[in-house]
């Protein structure tokens, strides 16, 4: 984007002052900031949960060790859990959707900024009500998938279970309104040309992964909302005793919960297919097969979730069918895998941070990918599941599937966020050490796991042989840790730093590269129009390879959305009415109402505002 | 939800309104929402062995006159659409009260079942029928009562003159809504109702 | 990649559909007949109701009735959903952000159906 025709609209005027202060990041509605809200506050509980994790491993790290009690134990794993899928990698991947989504598709924000700030605000309480179980000694301690009837009343008589379950309903609600939001975004705010197949790649990943969100989360909400009339009203869905089937509970979380996993794959799917191709100076390879494997994915991702439930007793047939869809999906992940390795094969290969993580990532997923079709086949599951193998699984595609892509996209988009670019050394420092300590912690729980080394279980005994994994494991895990330490002092020295990083650092595709570093509030000053998949290199090569730093503009005549603070309390009259719930049995249905009021009342309110 | 002037009508990518395709998406996930209790309902059909069953207890022409009701209402708020769209105010106004009031009288015989039904003894909590048969309608009839109210702020708007032709998307997104919830009904109807 | 000159094009879709709209957008005449269609199908459920529980059809009927009935059901959910919602007229964009939910939704209820019978029946076994 050439400064001519900026300079045309932009003649007069000042430069737009944007805002800064406490109550500009309350009252914000800017895809922007939200992206950077939501960042923070992810990166924080990813924090918490890594702290949990390690007192997890402090445990194990010796046999029959006392370090925890098991109820400690307990909380932990399941806080654990929770934690780092709803709390961590959903939200890391929300900041990723916000901060990128418009600028990608050529838009000034989302199509509903105040929902957009509603979403951060609902996800912040609710991951504050989840934790703020701590408090009273009763976090959830049922397991992330809190199986039925474990987490019956009978049970789990304390609060521990029904802060899990409202807590989720919260989160529910914000990641369905964001959900909503994106998807119309994507459909509806693409500047012009950009036709559905010429979108980035992370934006056709973001959009699957939307539909994953809005067609899994009514299931675990329904299967919550059984759960609470369980436990509140003594009714009996997942209770023998009533006539009621602990396994419907787990069909319907599976149903949920296979998606979900799917919903935490895929934005790193799209990261990672973003970087390959900038990192290797090469178009992505077979941009339409990996739209297409994505698509096939999330379709086929609700038709397998009961191949978590091999163990249950379905019967020769539900095995076998859910087995084949499984092994089925593997296929479309398979050629992802290939389209990576084609798109860096014979580029020209810049080895910088991003891609150490991008390639990173590949080496991982491809390791927990295959130990996902282990599982796969009902026989072999059998032996594996419940088992330390599992554990290992799914760590190598969240963790290092996941976890890696997402560190991969944060020092590629830093400079564009905040206008400075993290320490090479230091990112690399990062990298190794974080590849050294995560298959140090995760490899051996393939072995311990095949030896019978149970899961979710406090401790094991003396003389099983699990010691000397156990102990790698807890080392690797400490090693893990503290290259988190390393990023988080990257951070800080960066922040020092002033903020002169160019618009186009790593000679970018997409058209967010062709903005100022960090962009201006409105995004674009003229509304791009695009020709191709990769609009800025397309538009660098009719130049002569470079293009000139874009300058900062008047927003002289830029219409905006007004800031609001309506969207935060309406997000808090949604957690008054979830802490009213919660103390439903003490305080009766009269806070629920008036939470009730205070949110119809908001909510109209935001509704009959000017909106910009 | 009703909305002030959408200062930012932005020409789109589809040429549809944001908030079109916003309240259909939000649809296509209610769907889920709607077929996990459905599912529920009909994977403890018939596994009561105790309690009233509803054989003994469902009302046919009470409920049967119910499902007319939502029938017919969306019959009127289509109506009151098409009025508000060609700028006929007397023909909103009338189509959505009557809307309103089938809408009303609807919740009022769900009402009145649900009572009636506890008072034969059956509660939330005496078997699997009243659990789900209670979850499944009740849901939606919480849905029922959140299209009322939408419902009754969109007449407001409507009755101060803040309704005309080209904000006829706010009436229009409320009936999307409503119509969806009478969609669901006439799958619930049969499916708890007719097959016992 | 072009640049235009002046900001976001101002738009007004709301005028611009009514106009290309009420050519083509059935009148209350067809609503109503709709109406009476649904209310009509509605009655003939409660009949075949009523004629399968008291045998008024024979026997053979008990098998056909769900069936039959989930076929009125479907065709008063399509009525409401192509006219009334407008779908029929409407771009091709709301009818998939409605069917494809509903396809997952009926894979999802058939397939639950379909486990639980076969839970159901292992679990005699053993008693």
């Amino acid at each position: 984007m050439a400064t001519s025709a900026v300079s045309h609209s932009a003649a007069h005027g000042a430069i737009h002052v944007e805002k800064t202060g406490l109550w500009s990041w309350i009252t914000t509605v800017d895809h922007k900031k939200i992206g950077i809200l939501y960042g923070a506050t992810a990166f924080t509980f990813f924090l918490i949960g890594g702290l949990e994790a390690l007192l997890l491993r402090i445990q194990l790290g010796t046999a029959e060790n006392t370090f925890l009690t098991p109820e400690a134990y307990n909380q932990l794993f399941t806080m654990h859990g929770t934690t780092m899928i709803f709390l961590a990698v959903m939200p890391l991947s929300a900041m990723f959707f916000n901060y990128l989504i418009p600028l990608m598709i050529g838009a000034r924000d989302v199509a509903f900024p105040r929902l957009n700030a509603f979403s951060y605000w609902v996800f912040l309480f609710g991951g504050l009500f989840l934790n703020a179980s701590f408090l009273f000694n009763a976090a959830p301690n049922a397991g992330w998938f809190g199986y039925a009837n474990l987490t019956s009343k009978q049970y789990s008589p304390g609060l521990n279970i029904d802060f899990w379950v409202l807590g989720l309903q919260i989160l529910g609600i914000s990641s369905l309104a964001a959900a909503v939001n994106f998807f119309t975004t994507i459909i509806n705010m693409r500047a012009k040309g950009m036709k559905l197949m010429r979108m980035p790649i992370f934006v056709w990943m973001s959009f699957i992964t939307q539909v994953l969100l809005l067609l899994a989360f009514p299931v675990i909400t329904v299967a919550l909302i059984l759960l609470t009339f369980d436990r509140v009203f003594g009714t009996h869905f997942y209770v023998p005793a009533g006539g009621g089937d602990p396994l419907l509970w787990q069909h319907l979380f599976w149903i949920f919960g296979h998606p979900e996993v799917y919903i935490l794959i895929l934005p790193a799917f799209g990261i990672v297919s973003e970087i390959l191709p900038v990192f290797s100076r090469k178009p992505l390879f077979g941009y339409a097969a990996m739209v297409f494997s994505g698509i096939f994915i999330a379709f086929l991702g609700f038709g397998v979730w009961s191949h978590h439930m091999f163990a249950t007793g379905m019967g020769p047939i539900a095995d076998t069918v859910f087995s084949l869809s499984t092994m089925l999906i593997a296929i479309p992940t398979g050629v992802k895998i290939f389209n990576w390795i084609g798109t860096v094969a014979g580029g020209s290969l810049q080895m910088r941070t991003p891609m150490y993580f991008a390639l990173g990532f590949i080496a991982m997923f491809i390791i927990g990918g295959l130990s996902g079709v282990m599982h796969a086949s009902p026989p072999a599951d059998l032996q594996q599941t419940d088992t330390y193998f599992v554990v290992a699984h799914f760590h190598y595609v969240m963790f290092g599937g996941s976890i890696f892509a997402l560190t991969a996209g944060a020092y590629y988009w830093w400079p564009k966020m905040f206008g400075r670019m993290l320490n090479e050394g230091l990112g690399k420092a990062h990298f190794w050490l974080m590849l050294i300590g995560f298959n140090l912690t995760f490899f051996p729980m393939h072995f311990v796991g095949l030896h019978g080394m149970p899961r979710r279980v406090y401790t094991y005994p003396d003389g099983l042989g699990f010691e000397l994994m156990n102990q790698i494991e807890t080392a690797g895990s400490l090693l893990l840790g503290s290259s988190f330490l390393i990023f988080i002092y990257n951070v800080i020295r960066t922040s020092r730093r002033p903020a002169d990083a160019p618009a186009d650092p790593w000679n970018g595709a997409t058209l967010e590269w062709a903005l100022p570093s960090p962009p201006q509030e409105f995004n674009f000053a003229v509304e791009p129009e695009v020709h191709s998949r990769d609009p800025l290199w397309e538009t660098k090569r009719e130049r002569g390879g470079t293009l000139p730093e874009p300058a900062r503009v008047s927003s002289a005549g830029i219409h905006l959305p007004n800031p609001s603070y309506w969207p935060l309390i309406a997000a808090l009259s949604v957690l008054a009415f979830f802490v009213a719930l919660l103390m439903f049995a003490h305080t009766g249905p009269w806070p629920m109402v008036a939470a009730g009021v205070m949110l119809f009342f908001s909510v109209c309110k935001w509704a009959f505002e000017p909106a910009g | 939800m009703s909305h002030a002037t959408h200062a930012l009508e932005h020409h789109t990518a589809t040429g549809l309104d944001n908030r079109k395709v916003a309240i259909w998406t939000f649809i296509g996930s209610e769907c889920l929402f709607f077929a996990s209790l459905i599912s529920t309902y009909l994977v403890y059909k018939g596994r009561d062995t105790s309690g009233p069953t509803p054989d003994e207890i469902l009302q046919i022409p009470l409920v049967t006159f119910g499902t007319a009701l939502l029938l017919f209402s969306s019959l009127f708020v289509v109506l009151a659409l098409n009025g508000a769209q060609r700028g006929n105010r007397k023909a909103m106004l009338g189509w959505l009260a009557a809307t309103i009031i089938c809408g009303l009288f609807f919740i009022g015989m769900q009402v009145y079942e649900f009572q009636h039904f506890m008072h034969e003894g059956l509660k939330l909590q005496t078997n699997l029928f009243g659990a789900t048969f209670y979850t499944l309608t009740g849901f939606h009839g919480t849905h029922v009562t959140i299209g009322v109210i939408w419902l009754i702020t969109v007449f407001i708007t409507a009755l101060r003159g803040k309704l005309p032709p080209e904000k006829a998307l706010n009436l229009e997104m409320a009936a999307l809504y409503w119509h969806f919830v009478d969609v669901v009904w006439i799958v619930i109807f049969p499916v708890v109702y007719l097959m016992k | 990649m072009t640049e235009h000159a002046g900001r976001i094009a101002n738009h007004a879709p709301e005028a611009h559909g009514l106009d290309a709209h009420a050519a083509d957008h059935p009148g209350p005449g067809l609503y109503l007949k709709i109406g009476i269609i649904l209310f009509v199908l509605t009655a003939v459920e409660v009949l075949l109701y009523e004629a399968t529980h008291r045998g008024w059809l024979g026997e053979w009927m008990h098998t056909f009735f769900v069936p039959v009935l989930l076929i009125l059901s479907a065709a008063k959910f399509a009525l409401v959903a192509m006219y009334y919602m407008h779908l029929k007229q409407d771009s091709k964009l709301f009818s998939g952000l409605f069917v494809f939910p509903l396809i997952i939704a009926a894979v999802i209820i058939v397939a639950l159906i379909a486990l639980f019978i076969y839970h159901y029946a292992f679990e005699r076994t053993l008693a």
